[in-house]
């Protein structure tokens, strides 16, 4: 009993270990589309302790370390997905249209197979996000996906930033004006709940500072302000301390917010989805907001009607700093191909359809000093190609998370579970989440059938 | 006087204005008007210097096309091009059959969370007798979108209960769902499935079991009606006593005249459905979504019963499977000997202008280039019974194809023109137009 107790404590301890690792590898002669620094050929990536130590020719091998031969292959920085929901046990706290105080990062589930298909398509981090059922909802957490550990806090990528998710339009609508019967049910109610809400963190703020101000002064005998997390973190946006990234599809609510987040000297701000960013790009560019897109989603909504498959074109071309991204378990592994698609949709070059999935995302999350392109110093997060990724013939061989292979194509075994349930039924089939709004999740009793699932 | 004078020059001076204005104004208008209804062109087309893949007769290079009243009138590398004939020099280029997708709801669906728009799921668990092509909207705002990638075919299908409707094969160019319309249209049958639809579905095995039982129930009694129909119908020489509307529509598939499309997506629903189908004789059979069919592969390959997938670009359907089990199940099933039709199934937005990617997917994990090719022209226009029309480049065919500068799975190649029936399509659709007025909006950040 004693000896199956210590096997089970070496497991966990060594599944722990692993989770944290961080690995030495050599990657030899690949064709290396580094993003910001040009494609250089028949070159190598010398990865120690999980950080990418060299770039070059002829690099050679320090003793013990794992090589991996490219030749013939192209490497590229993992691919970052700025707007997921994957590795996640809950998505909306739809009680309340300001939610501020929740946090992804406590509900993080490491063992979701859908971590290694992301893997499978060259993804080594994520947004894990909260939904879009409030105006201002939870805060999320970036993750990278160190598939195999069973430590949920060893999947958060330590020193990234905080972020927050907006929402505005219909989503936010819908669940308050129209399920709750709240405010807001228009658009003009969620410019209304923000707009207080952050009154209120100024407010908050302002006396909190007032009280700290006073309790020097000798004789003070005041209580201090009630603590209160939401405004808590609301404060916290204000005083630039947390990215703004905002759930959002029309033109008229995108700009709106630009004008909410100038008049209360918030910087830091990315849009998602933005479907109709393309309409007020210059504005965009102006503030400097980035935007966070679908390659070519549409006609789902009535807010996606008038989209167009050239928006992050005309983004990217109008000088917005632009990224693409999945919201959903299955396109995240081919984030390479919806980057490819701007090549139909706008003739982007090679370097800027990759911008799109690796540094560009890495800047809107915050760490792109980090992460996003291969350059000496950064993390070793690494995709390794089987053709060029932006060719549909691409396919990912190795995924290189901090050094360590997470994703080998042909060494893998087939089933990848990190946990059997014995009673799981082997025949369970599911077929298809995709009519979901994955941004929704949480919040279906208000509507029956609307999101697909009473369907047969 | 003066004053008059005054008011005169003046207005003559606007009225210049007004007028120039009004020029302006109309020829903007004019313009405009043109920009959002391009029509389509019709006459003879000679396509020359082009690569043409025909699909069923190997690839000819530096060849020519020959586009009149609707049809290919020839094909190959010593053409006569015919005295009037607009020619289009291909040099460099590529031409394709236009692309067939099997599995879309193109014209039912306009905007997918507002019912309003949405027409291919009418009440009811027995509907067959609905007809995909009297709600095909000609106007969608997907059918530009869609053909102007080279997707010139598609079948719309109702969906919903155990028989929605009947779907329709289209042409993406018409006015009326007549000009539309490709010449097949086919019963689809959900089969009832046997599995747990997923983590959401909380029902006890028996439960399932005992659902499960009690639909195959009903549709078993539901075909059974439908052959007692067919007896009394042959037998009075179609005076049937009343009116039966859902058996009517199910007349010609126990007749083995009209196509079954059975929908079935779990590997157990696929064995029953194929062992329903041996049972009863249904003649005329292809089975749609097959998510699984490549665990039945060769069960599938053997009732000789053709598939359409409803997407390659899917999630693996078991947390066990292997991670690109979905992209690699078409290739696999013709690996077994089946014959596979790719469909994108992209029904939620509407992007059915993605199947070459779900066919490039297909290739990229195992299948055969020329088969995924096939399965996206040809196969399909065999599975609908309209392979004398459709799916190839060949003389006496229709005009449906397209032009390219590059290989068609790629993202990077820009189709050139686009040819249904023979008619020209204009390259442009909303999202195009949308891409013109805002590249550079005018104004931009301030308005002086």
């Amino acid at each position: 009993m004693k000896k199956i107790f210590l096997i089970f404590v070496s497991l966990i301890c060594s599944v722990w270990v692993f989770g944290q690792d961080k690995g030495n590898v050599l990657i030899k002669n690949g064709t290396v589309l580094t993003v910001t620094k040009g494609t250089l050929t028949e070159t190598d990536v010398l990865v120690k302790d999980g950080k990418i130590a060299q770039i070059g020719k002829n690099i050679g091998a320090p003793q013990g370390v794992k090589v991996i031969d490219a030749s013939g292959l192209f490497v590229m920085p993992g691919i970052i997905d700025a707007h997921s929901h994957i590795a996640l046990d809950a998505i909306n706290e739809a009680t309340s249209p300001v939610t501020a105080e929740v946090n992804e990062g406590d509900v993080i589930n490491p063992l979701q197979i859908g971590i290694y298909r992301a893997l499978g398509g060259g993804v080594t981090a994520v947004h894990a996000m909260h939904g879009s059922a409030n105006a201002i909802g939870g805060q999320c957490e970036t993750l990278k996906l160190r598939y195999g550990t069973f430590d949920q806090d060893a999947m958060k990528m330590d020193g990234a930033p905080r972020t927050i998710k907006f929402a505005l339009g219909e989503n936010p609508t819908r669940v308050h004006g129209g399920g709750n019967n709240i405010v807001p049910r228009t658009r003009m109610g969620v410019e209304f709940v923000i707009r207080q809400a952050f009154s209120q963190a100024k407010k908050y703020s302002e006396d909190w500072d007032t009280y700290n101000k006073n309790k020097l002064v000798k004789g003070f005998r005041g209580a201090p302000p009630v603590y209160n997390l939401r405004l808590e973190t609301l404060a916290d946006i204000l005083k630039g301390n947390i990215i703004v990234h905002c759930h959002s599809y029309r033109a008229d609510e995108i700009f709106m917010l630009l004008k909410v987040c100038k008049d209360f000297g918030i910087k830091r701000l990315v849009f998602q989805h933005v479907n109709e960013g393309f309409k007020v790009a210059p504005e965009l560019a102006a503030y400097g907001a980035m935007a966070s897109v679908f390659s070519d989603w549409w006609a789902y909504k009535f807010e996606v009607y008038y989209s167009t498959s050239y928006n992050a074109a005309i983004l990217t071309k109008n000088g917005v700093t632009t990224s693409i991204n999945s919201d959903d378990a299955q396109m995240m592994r081919h984030l390479y191909n919806e980057a490819a698609k701007t090549q139909k949709y706008g003739s982007l070059s090679d370097e800027e359809a990759l911008a799109l999935i690796t540094i560009n995302p890495a800047k809107q999350l915050g760490i792109d000093a980090r992460t996003g392109s291969l350059e000496t110093g950064k993390d070793a997060d690494i995709a390794i190609f089987k053709n060029h990724p932006l060719s549909i013939y691409g396919v990912p061989q190795y995924t290189i998370v901090d050094g360590i292979v997470r994703f080998d194509r042909t060494n893998d075994p087939a089933d990848m579970r990190l946990m059997v349930d014995p009673k799981q039924n082997l025949d369970e089939v599911s077929l298809q989440d995709k009519n979901i709004d994955h941004c929704m999740d949480g919040t279906e009793f208000l509507f029956g059938d609307l999101f697909g699932t009473d369907k047969k | 006087m003066i004053f008059l004078e005054l008011i005169k020059n003046n207005f003559m001076k606007n009225f210049q204005l007004i007028s120039g204005f009004l020029t302006a104004l109309l020829c903007g208008l004019v313009f405009h008007i043109d920009a959002q209804n391009q029509k389509g062109k019709y006459g003879t087309f000679a396509l020359t210097n082009a690569t043409i893949e025909t699909i069923t007769k190997g690839t000819i290079t530096n060849g020519t096309v020959i586009i009149s009243n609707g049809k290919i009138v020839s094909v190959g590398t010593s053409v006569a091009i015919p005295q009037g004939a607009e020619v289009i020099d291909c040099k460099g280029q590529f031409v394709y059959p236009g692309m067939i997708d099997g599995a879309t709801n193109v014209g039912l669906s306009e905007i997918g969370s507002d019912p309003r728009t949405i027409d291919f799921n009418e009440l009811g668990d027995l509907v067959p007798q609905m007809k995909a092509l009297t709600a095909v909207n000609p106007n969608a705002v997907a059918i530009p979108i869609t053909r102007i990638s080279g997707v010139t075919t598609t079948l719309s299908s109702p969906s919903g209960g155990l028989f929605p409707g009947t779907a329709a094969l289209i042409n993406l160019h018409g006015y009326t769902p007549d000009q539309m319309f490709a010449g097949f249209e086919g019963v689809v049958l959900n089969f009832p499935s046997g599995g747990r639809r997923g983590f959401f579905d909380r029902r006890t095995d028996e439960e399932i079991k005992k659902a499960t039982e009690s639909a195959q129930k009903n549709l078993n009694e539901i075909w059974e009606r439908a052959v007692q129909y067919n007896k009394v119908d042959s037998a009075t020489g179609g005076k049937n006593p009343g009116y039966y509307p859902e058996m009517q529509a199910l007349l010609p598939v126990v007749r083995g005249e009209r196509v079954l499309l059975i929908e079935a997506n779990a590997a157990k629903d696929i064995t029953a459905a194929l062992k329903w189908v041996k049972e009863r004789r249904v003649a005329k059979v292809v089975l749609t979504g097959v998510a699984e069919g490549w665990r039945m592969a060769d069960q599938i390959a053997k009732a000789k019963i053709p598939v359409i997938v409803g997407g390659v670009l899917e999630l693996p359907s078991r947390e066990s499977d292997r991670y690109d089990q979905a992209y690699a199940n078409a290739g696999m099933m013709r690996k077994a000997g089946v014959k596979v039709a790719i469909g994108s199934g992209e029904t939620s937005n509407q992007n059915f202008r993605n199947l070459p990617y779900h066919a490039g997917f297909a290739v990229a994990y195992g299948m055969d280039k020329t088969e995924a090719l096939k399965a996206i022209t040809i196969v399909p226009a065999e599975i609908f019974g309209v392979a004398d029309k459709l799916g190839s480049i060949e003389e006496g065919k229709s005009a449906n194809l397209f032009v390219c500068d590059g290989d068609p799975f790629e993202n990077k190649t820009q189709i050139k023109q686009v040819f249904i029936e023979g008619w020209q399509m204009p390259m442009n659709s909303r999202q195009t137009l949308l891409y013109d007025e805002f590249l550079k909006r005018e104004p931009g950040v301030s308005k002086k």
